[in-house]
């Protein structure tokens, strides 16, 4: 079995709260998974669920209560390797008194790239990020999704193997999300491995091979995005068009939801044929009929769901 | 050592964007004030007066700026969240550390550099020549040069595990508590009890002794300074500022940022 990009092991992490710091509260349970080499993985939860969290405990931004990790075979606490990743924060916030290039120059000296070497790679960064025109503009008077956009830069700027993006979509405009999305799906096309926290799901079904589903600093669930929320389908639709008020068709459609000029009759799979049998009696116009399954947005919000009332049980039971 | 000196270069970089070395607008005009009022006079004090006026400006602006600027070293980083992207380059948390120090010690190596060529010309405005024993003048500024160093390095570890007020209250405490290290080893004549005294002579040894590196007076009289002082200062200087260097990173090493 090839070696994981990423793994961690039972990685764990509290926090200390309260005025003397003698509380602690638990930010990532006992986290243990694996990231393949190459892979797209996508990492969901809700707000305050872990994601950052973990994020920064595989960079070294924090330490880990207990457990531990490794990057490339390598262990997190080992900096060197560092080469290999690239990073970018969430918010992203970088010195505002540089431009984007001095900046992604000076990110550069700190991985030993010779001046010539800076200077093309500078150039060609800013070209990708789609920023060659303001390079020379003052950070401070970027926008929230220029200043995502130098974040990507200063995480590619050195051909990592492993890119780490954290909320790399949040707080963009429809555009700036494609933009980004654009460019992460070139860096799967060069055979990157990519591991990014997001909340949006639609974000994830496009663009990962693979995610797991944090809730409560634990993780629910890693698969495929189709596979992760279970394949078994549940039931069929039927799209037809019909006239309600016609005595034939008036029973059929009471029992289909309107949408628009069409209804939407929904079936147990056993139950299709004498469904389609009824409308064909009912003269209605079948326009499609398709499988129910299950999307990563509805399982996701059950697992946030039954971590709050987890919660709220536990708060009752304390009481 | 490449990522030290990149960290140095965009400290010195932010201090100079940041408008910090306009101070010595402000040390030039002083500067001209005092060398064309005593210029009318001739007492045959404006010798004394102008080094004693100049050193002190130099000494005092210096400390200012390593002290207001050394406690945001680390903290305005870890605020801003802007050493995150940093740290996640293949830079150790010490070589961040020694790299912000550098950078301002740089900036106050340039700024109390230019300083010293407005003290030295003011001086030949004044004596309309310069003698051998002005070069004292130039030690004095070096040592002042050694000492924010040392404050420098102090900020910068309190900058890693406290706020910037409270940064800025015990750098200015250990300053001054510097500056009686003499009067804490000589209490045998006081009248603390004995197990006091023993403390407070511990403590000096601890603290950072500034009054080594004043010699201002020697300075305005041209009175010359050994040559051993010069060494002895340099060597305390780059120890004072080794250990205390050390002592951030261990403390910044185990630092969970925000």
């Amino acid at each position: 079995m090839p070696q994981p990009a990423i793994e961690t092991e039972s990685l764990t992490k509290d926090y200390p709260t309260g005025f003397l710091h003698m509380k602690t509260k638990r930010s990532v349970e006992n986290l243990t998974m694996q990231v393949g080499e190459g892979e797209a993985f996508g990492f969901l939860g809700p707000n305050g669920a872990g994601k950052s969290t973990t994020l920064k405990l595989l960079m070294g931004i924090i330490f880990p209560t207990s457990g531990s990790a490794k990057i490339l075979g390598r262990p997190i606490s080992d900096v060197a390797m560092h080469a290999e990743i690239g990073y970018l924060p969430e918010q992203p916030y970088f010195y505002d008194y540089l431009t984007a290039a001095e900046l992604l120059d000076y990110f550069a000296r700190l991985f030993g790239f010779s001046a010539a070497e800076r200077k093309e790679r500078v150039a060609r960064m800013l070209k990708k990020v789609g920023l060659e025109t303001a390079g020379k503009i003052q950070l401070r008077k970027y926008s929230k999704g220029m200043l995502q956009r130098v974040g990507l830069a200063q995480a590619i700027l050195h051909d990592p193997k492993v890119v780490i993006l954290d909320e790399p979509m949040s707080g963009l405009d429809p555009i700036g999300r494609r933009e980004v999305r654009d460019i992460i799906l070139e860096l799967k096309r060069e055979g990157k491995t990519i591991f990014f926290s997001t909340h949006i799901l639609t974000d994830a079904e496009m663009l990962c091979d693979k995610v797991g589903v944090i809730v409560g600093g634990k993780l629910q669930g890693v698969g495929k995005p189709d596979e992760i929320v279970g394949m078994k389908s549940q039931g069929m639709e039927i799209l037809f068009e019909a006239d309600a008020g016609d005595a034939r068709s008036a029973a059929v459609c009471a029992k289909a939801s309107k949408s628009g000029s069409r209804f939407a009759l929904r079936v147990p799979d056993d139950s299709l044929y004498p469904a389609l049998e009824e409308l064909r009696a009912a003269g209605a116009k079948i326009e499609s009929v398709s499988q129910i399954k299950p999307t990563l947005e509805e399982y996701f919000l059950h697992l946030v769901a039954k971590d709050r009332a987890q919660a709220a049980a536990i708060e009752v039971s304390e009481k | 050592m490449k990522r030290v000196n990149a960290v140095a270069w965009n400290t010195f970089r932010e201090a100079v964007r940041d408008r910090i070395l306009y101070n010595l607008v402000f040390f030039a005009l002083l500067m001209m004030a005092s060398a064309i009022f005593l210029g009318q006079i001739s007492l045959g004090i404006e010798t004394v007066v102008l080094v004693s006026l100049g050193l002190s400006a130099v000494s005092v602006i210096g400390l200012l700026i390593a002290v207001f600027t050394g406690v945001g070293l680390v903290s305005k980083e870890i605020d801003k969240r802007t050493l995150y992207a940093l740290l996640s380059k293949p830079v150790r948390r010490w070589e961040f550390l020694v790299g912000k120090f550098a950078g301002l010690v740089l900036t106050l190596t340039v700024n109390t550099a230019a300083m010293a060529a407005g003290l030295i010309l003011s001086l030949l405005f004044v004596k309309h020549t310069l003698e051998r024993g002005d070069a004292v003048v130039l030690v004095a500024v070096y040592f002042i040069l050694l000492k924010i160093s040392i404050v420098i390095a102090l900020a910068l570890l309190f900058s890693c595990f406290t706020s910037q007020l409270l940064s800025i209250l015990f750098t200015a405490g250990l300053y001054v508590a510097g500056l009686f290290v003499t009067e804490m080893r000589n209490l045998s004549g006081s009248r603390l009890a004995p197990a006091m005294q023993t403390l407070f002579s511990w403590i000096s040894y601890v603290l950072p002794n500034f009054e080594n590196f004043n010699i201002m007076a020697a300075a305005a009289h041209g009175k010359a300074v050994p040559a051993a002082l010069i060494l002895q200062n340099t060597a305390y200087a780059v120890l004072y500022c080794g250990i205390v260097l050390a002592s951030a990173t261990v403390v910044f090493s185990r630092r969970n940022l925000k």
